[in-house]
């Protein structure tokens, strides 16, 4: 495909191009092969790459919890069971020092998949950047981007999903009448600034939803970013780079996915709390 | 003429949104210093609160440097 010395511009690009398989402009659909189809395919595309590795790792993570399940003791627990409880103790504190223990059948499970699923997508940033597309590109795959949370469509999917849940829970809670006339009456009762608060209700509720889905986008792909240019420099110089970068990557991937479960908890606790003023 | 603008623009992103987080996150640190300080049995809640308004406060200039570096790489 490339020719063996990609200059550094060609490799760049060749590490941020999504695997995408879509429907041409003459209607056949196909695997694009450079970023001028991708742009050619428009909205009927998908970016096979990144599906693969969200879902594989979204179905390593419930498979790690079902066997930890499944063989629970209450004697001596293995170290599976241990990491399991870690996280489901830790994901249950943080759910009932914010949210407090009202009767809601989603918000731990969807809390725990977040942080463990986000976690893990991040996770495939530490792997070093050449090892996975390289391989795929001997066994043919052209383009082969490893890390799922670096493309927007992941994580603002999910940050939308999230939106979609406390539009719902707000309806389900507040009940439409209520909500709509929180959208008027919110920071300022006064009838004056009834506009203005409608104005300020409804960026802040597009705002949520975006700060959070880019927030995780921004961070990972510039993390990612940072790989690909430390991978251009001369072999012998780039572990003195990479090493702490990687380091410091570790407290990034962590802090994202804990940021993105606590915002999800506060934003459908917000969802929740009816304001009694 | 139109890449160069483009790595212009790329760095103002990333240098402005520099500067605000940089700002935000040594006022954030030194606050929590002090609260440490003044109550050092209350560090590990107060840690998770710092990581917290950390990753909130480093938000908005991350984005500018995602933003950016994809202006500047694959634009």
């Amino acid at each position: 495909m490339a020719g063996d010395t990609l200059t550094s511009e060609e490799y760049i690009q060749h590490h941020l191009t999504n695997l995408t398989y879509g429907r041409f402009e003459d209607g056949h659909w196909g695997f694009a092969h450079g970023s001028e189809d991708i742009a050619e395919m428009g909205v009927w595309a998908i970016n096979v790459d990144t599906m693969f590795w969200s879902l594989t790792l979204g179905f390593v993570f419930i498979l790690v919890f079902f066997m930890a399940a499944r063989k629970v003791t209450t004697g001596v627990p293995g170290t599976l069971q241990n990491f399991c409880e870690i996280s489901v103790e830790f994901v249950e504190n943080n759910v009932t020092q914010v949210f407090g223990n009202r009767p809601n059948p989603i918000i731990g499970p969807l809390s725990l998949t977040i942080l463990i699923w986000v976690f893990l997508m991040n996770l495939m940033d530490l792997v070093p950047v050449d090892f996975i597309p390289y391989a795929a590109q001997l066994a043919g795959v052209p383009y082969f981007k490893v890390v799922p949370t670096t493309d927007p469509n992941v994580t603002l999917g999910m940050s939308f999903g999230v939106f979609v849940l406390v539009i719902y829970y707000n309806f389900k809670i507040k009940g439409p009448i209520k909500f709509g006339a929180g959208l008027f009456t919110h920071p300022i009762p006064h009838w004056s600034m009834y506009w203005v608060n409608l104005i300020l209700e409804l960026v802040d509720m597009i705002a949520k939803p975006l700060s959070q889905g880019l927030r995780l986008f921004g961070n990972l792909y510039a993390g990612e970013m940072i790989f690909i240019l430390i991978a251009l420099l001369p072999f012998y110089v780039q572990w003195a780079l990479s090493l702490p970068w990687a380091i410091f990557h570790i407290l990034i991937i962590c802090l994202q996915a804990f940021v993105f479960m606590i915002l999800t908890i506060v934003y459908l606790t917000q969802a929740h709390d009816t304001g009694e003023h | 003429m139109e890449q160069s603008l483009i790595y212009l623009a790329g760095a103002l992103l990333m240098g402005f949104g520099a500067i605000g987080s940089s700002l935000g996150i040594g006022i954030l640190a030194g606050k929590y210093l002090e609260g440490v300080a003044r109550q050092p049995e209350l560090q590990p809640l107060l840690m998770t609160q710092l990581f917290i308004s950390l990753a909130l406060v480093d938000a908005v200039p991350m984005i500018a440097v995602g933003i950016s570096l994809y202006m500047i790489f694959a634009l």
